[in-house]
């Protein structure tokens, strides 16, 4: 534990030392930086987004601020247009219409300038076959014009970062995939990057490399980094991210930080019970909110005490279960309701 | 409607860099065909065919057929760079997506991939040459002149196979231009016999379009040390039409993968 923390804040210091203290600093006098975001410019910013591709529409008119220092998520089922939206970020899809900017330049006229400052983490692995693993590092150094000695330095201290300096001079093909992830992540980070854009980092993890890879993310974000993210997995949203946005079928549906959108859609408890046809009668009795979900009913409600002793002294409920609400009812009852329009 | 003319820029060279560190990682195997190939070649058509040929124009067969091997080598080491290798590049090995989320662009990266097929073709007609010069089969100074040309023959077929890559749905259908194109331009374009045999109409398409038809003509001309006709008409052929591929062939490629 000692050894990563130490190579972790070896890392942050090795970033600018003035740029890693200015952001604290702005950070400390700025608490309220990351919620409304009016006294700094975003990151990125896009408004009325578009990207057509044929009659498909991937990506339908979304608006969006990423603010300095924010994880910011997006989350939504496959083909939401999650994907998309990163592309149009990382300047290498152009948008149909629409306008976005990273770091204040827009993304059709300064392509180059923004992807010298970008760190990009791609849903596929396309670690380069033909080298190691630290070459990959400088390979990929070299294409943003970082010196060689320079690259060499930062390349073996983010292999120690990603815990992957044993594997220095191993062929990529013999990396498992939690390792080729982890030699992405640093391949990302070679740069410097001001913004992290990760489409869908832990993608087919294990648990245990999926907790190193979210340890490393925070360790990011403590560092002052911006990041973007997408994921299917909303533990991973809700333990990451500051806001996010839920898409589907190329829109946004709600944004917020995802305990207000739990609050707000889910309510701060859950109760669960078997599907009856008395216990559905009793719900209606109280008038409470519940869906029904295979074989068990979901009640939303902000007296989940109540409601779960009337259920258990009247309706003969079998199980009843009361739980913490979660980013996942937000998730299944948002674009669950998409699904059926 | 208005093409945008694509403009790489020196970004380039950091593509190309790339190849050239991976080529001289596996170079043993890399240089085994250049030094192989040409003595297997003159070995058996230029010795053992050549006793029943004799000679062609007045030249003997062996210093007849070398240049035309230095040609299809040429045409071989580039246009099969840019055809099946940039392919899995570009679409197995996804190097192409990794290199553009870098200040790299689409341009620089295919213009990379261009340089560095004409410079394989430039590593290859080298070492030949020199398993030539060692056979004395080719004449001296004047056959040093096919270094640097052999890097402009080389740009020409890269561009040409990159226009194949840039249409092509998936890499077994490269096997069209390789089999419908590339073998018999290898057969008919005077490298073993020359082109004033065939028919009429066969000579001027071969003298018209067929691009090793004038990387033959040029080369011949730099190791006979004696310009043929055509020398000239060939040098501005080969070097307009490896300007013209050059800048169709990236244009066609990001038409394929800027989506």
């Amino acid at each position: 534990m000692v050894g990563k923390n130490k190579g972790a804040g070896h890392l942050s210091f090795t970033r600018k030392k003035v740029d890693f203290t200015e952001r604290v600093l702005f950070r400390v006098n700025n608490p309220s930086i990351t919620r409304k975001g009016l006294p700094v410019k975003p990151i990125i910013e896009g408004r009325g987004l578009r990207k057509e591709f044929g009659t498909l529409k991937a990506v339908d008119g979304i608006t969006f601020s990423v603010m300095p220092g924010e994880v910011f998520g997006f989350l939504g089922p496959n083909g939401a247009g999650k994907t998309t939206t990163m592309k149009m970020i990382e300047c290498v899809a152009p948008a149909t219409s629409g306008i976005l900017t990273v770091f204040g330049l827009d993304v059709n006229r300064d392509p180059r300038r923004i992807k010298r400052w970008l760190g990009v983490v791609p849903q596929e692995t396309n670690l380069d076959p033909d080298f190691t693993t630290l070459e990959n590092l400088l390979v990929y150094a070299r294409y943003f014009g970082i010196p060689a000695a320079e690259a060499r330095q930062r390349s073996e201290e983010l292999l120690s970062f990603v815990q992957l300096s044993e594997k220095r001079d191993v062929p990529i093909e013999k990396l498992s995939g939690g390792m080729k992830r982890r030699l992405i992540l640093a391949r990302a980070l070679v740069n410097s990057p001001r913004l992290l854009v990760l489409d869908e980092p832990t993608i087919g993890l294990d648990p245990q490399a999926r907790h190193l890879m979210w340890e490393k993310l925070k360790t990011l974000q403590a560092a002052g980094n911006t990041i973007v993210l997408t994921t299917h997995y909303l533990e991973e949203a809700e333990r990451l991210c500051n806001r996010l946005v839920i898409m589907d079928h190329g829109k946004i549906l709600v944004e917020g930080a995802p305990g207000d959108l739990v609050r707000q859609y889910a309510g701060e408890d859950v109760i669960e019970a078997d599907y009856t046809p008395r216990v559905v009668r009793c719900l209606e009795e109280i008038g409470a909110r519940f869906e029904v979900h295979g074989d068990m009913v979901q009640v939303f409600s902000d007296r989940p005490k109540e409601v779960a002793t009337r259920l258990l002294s009247d309706c003969n409920p079998g199980r009843v279960f009361v739980r913490r609400g979660s980013l996942e009812d937000v998730f299944l009852s948002l674009t669950g309701r998409a699904l059926r329009d | 409607m208005h093409i945008m003319i694509p403009r790489p820029t020196w970004y380039a060279w950091k593509v190309w860099r790339r190849n050239w560190d991976v080529f001289f990682k596996t170079y043993r195997v890399n240089f085994l065909p250049p030094f192989v190939e040409p003595v297997l070649y003159l070995l058996a058509i230029g010795y053992g065919l050549g006793i029943f040929v004799g000679e062609i124009e007045g030249i003997p067969y062996v210093h007849y057929i070398a240049p035309a091997l230095l040609a299809i080598s040429m045409m071989n080491s580039s246009f099969f760079e840019c055809t099946y290798s940039s392919f899995v590049r570009m679409y197995y090995q996804k190097t192409f997506d990794a290199m553009i989320s870098t200040p790299l662009s689409i341009e620089d990266v295919i213009a990379g991939e261009l340089l560095w097929g004409a410079t394989r073709s430039l590593i290859y007609a080298t070492a030949m040459l020199v398993v030539l010069v060692a056979f004395g089969v080719v004449s001296l100074p004047s056959s040093l002149l096919v270094i640097p040309f052999s890097f402009l023959a080389g740009l020409l077929f890269s561009g040409i196979a990159m226009c194949f890559t840039a249409i092509t749905p998936g890499i077994d259908t490269l096997n069209y231009p390789a089999f419908l194109f590339i073998t018999p331009m290898f057969l008919f374009s005077g490298t073993f016999f020359p082109l004033s045999v065939l028919p009429e109409a066969l000579q001027v398409f071969a003298i018209g379009v067929l691009p090793l038809a004038q990387v033959v003509t040029v080369t011949r001309s730099l190791t006979l040390a004696t310009p043929l006709p055509f020398f000239f008409y060939s040098l501005a052929w080969i070097a307009s039409c490896a300007t013209v591929f050059f800048f169709l062939s990236i244009y066609l490629m990001k038409k394929r993968l800027v989506v």
